[in-house]
């Protein structure tokens, strides 16, 4: 099933996701990375402005500055989700997020906190910057340009995806059901042959 | 015979290394292409088609945009094939592929993921100590360079396993281990790639050997014919697995499997797997003594 979202969003509206739909976003998504999320959970410092119901979006962009100190797209992509796992509770629970957005997955423990505050986990095509800089309209907002490229990032976006349900709020992941059929063809078969 | 400068073919080089790395970023060759359009035509599953189109779609907009494929410039790796009689000395070749990396890295501008590996300091300019890597390879009876550039993402470098095997249990545990080494990356490195095997050797040996394979066009194999059929064992099996693009499911788990071999010690059975990304860059130069450089798209 196809879904199309606006963001910041409710709960609801993500609660309403399974694993394997696709989902195009509108609206505003916010770019965090390492740095940006080891500034907030680790250094304890409150992000400048409020995640609740914001998409989070993995990435460390290329911009440019402009002479009026705003940035401009360059080539923004999405880097690998696992290493940023042991921030889901705390993005979801605390700070009201209820979309994180990479590729390849969260590790299995993330689904533990999807599912009780709320909250899934979007593939978007790992590689695929140049199309995915096009689906970024503008650079809303820049915070702690400090940690650049690892900034907290404020993105308007028109169309953005396609993005895979990866990850839901029911304790389902495409990736764990990837994993456990890919196991069993191997012990099933495959070892067999080699 | 050449009478051109050394200076004046070090400039050369450096100029042919910017471009390089710059060219590889934006237009992945051809073999690779052709890869990505017929994997998109087999592939029955859905999610896998979907994510399939949107990387068939993502290189044309790259062309059209003239942008990155992806945003992970990487780091630059290069292969020069150094002939006997070129008149550049390699100290002199390597200083010319570091500053084309760190020229067109300022100058494009490119994102610079070069950091100190303890301090995480940034150097800025996709240059640092030991790096770019370059994989030398000295060619008798010719005057001529070959450069490749392959700049190496890290969500796919990330995924690299060396296992050293009993020589007993012989090519059925070198199987395995890189059936197990892709299944366990998952979506992790951006299936559908590249696999690159390096077998024998020493531990070392065996990596160095992973990395030269990923380099190597879709489509070709290796000229051992034992080797050669490792190479489609492995195609076969890896895509029975079902992992899929993105991790996601699918038909297409790889594009190719390479495998390089080395003789190695009684004793030794080592393998080791270095994945490329399906935007499995890679672009290439001929220099030659006098100077002249053709860029080619296939090699």
């Amino acid at each position: 099933m196809h879904h199309e979202i606006t963001f910041p969003t409710h709960e609801a509206t993500v609660r309403a996701l399974h694993a394997g739909d696709t989902v195009t976003i509108q609206g505003e998504i916010v770019g965090i990375r390492d740095a940006t999320q080891i500034r907030i959970f680790d250094q304890g410092q409150e992000p400048p402005f409020p995640l609740g119901g914001a998409a989070l979006l993995h990435t460390a962009p290329n911009v440019r500055k402009l002479a009026d100190g705003s940035y401009e797209p360059m080539c923004i992509g999405t880097t690998t989700s696992a290493r940023m796992s042991r921030f889901t509770e705390g993005l979801i629970r605390d700070h009201g997020a209820r979309a994180i957005m990479g590729k390849g997955g969260l590790l299995p423990e993330a689904l533990e906190p999807l599912k009780a505050h709320g909250g899934v986990y979007l593939a978007i095509v790992g590689g695929a910057a140049a199309l995915e800089t096009t689906q970024i309209e503008a650079i809303e907002q820049v915070e702690w340009e400090d940690l650049m490229p690892e900034c907290l990032w404020r993105f308007r976006v028109r169309d953005f995806g396609p993005l895979i349900v990866g990850m839901d709020s029911h304790g389902e992941s495409l990736y764990e059901n990837v994993q456990v059929e890919a196991r069993k063809r191997l012990d099933e078969s495959i070892y067999a042959r080699l | 015979m050449s009478t051109m400068a050394s200076t004046d073919l070090a400039t050369a080089v450096e100029d042919a290394a910017a471009h390089l790395y710059v060219w590889a970023l934006k237009d992945i060759p051809q073999d690779l292409r052709d890869a990505l359009r017929d994997a998109m035509g087999r592939e029955t599953h859905k999610v896998g088609k979907r994510i399939l189109e949107t990387i068939n779609t993502n290189v044309s907009v790259a062309d059209e945009q003239g942008n990155l494929v992806c945003q992970d410039t990487g780091i630059a790796v290069f292969y020069a094939r150094v002939g006997e009689r070129f008149p550049l000395h390699p100290a002199r070749i390597e200083a010319a592929l570091r500053e084309g990396t760190r020229r067109a890295t300022l100058e494009h501008p490119l994102r610079s993921n070069t950091v100190h590996t303890l301090t995480r300091k940034a150097t800025g300019d996709n240059t640092g100590h030991r790096i770019p890597h370059i994989h030398w390879e000295f060619v008798p009876d010719w005057d001529g360079l070959d450069v490749k550039c392959v700049p190496k993402g890290s969500g796919s470098e990330n995924m690299s396993f060396l296992k050293m095997l009993v020589p007993a249990d012989g090519v059925k545990a070198i199987k395995r281990f890189v059936l197990d080494s892709i299944v366990g990356a998952g979506g992790k490195p951006c299936p559908p790639g590249i696999v690159g095997v390096g077998i024998g050797g020493s531990a070392d040996l065996a990596m160095h050997l992973a990395k030269e394979a990923i380099a190597r066009p879709v489509g070709t194999q290796n000229a051992d014919p034992d080797v050669a059929a490792l190479e489609t064992d492995l195609f076969g099996l890896l895509n029975d697995t079902g992992v899929g693009p993105m991790g996601l499911g699918g038909d297409t788990t790889v594009l190719a499997v390479h495998v390089e071999q080395a003789h190695t010690h009684i004793t030794l059975n080592p393998v080791a797997v270095n994945y490329q990304c399906w935007a499995a860059r890679r672009a290439s130069a001929h220099v030659s003594a006098a100077g002249d450089v053709d860029y080619d798209r296939e090699a």
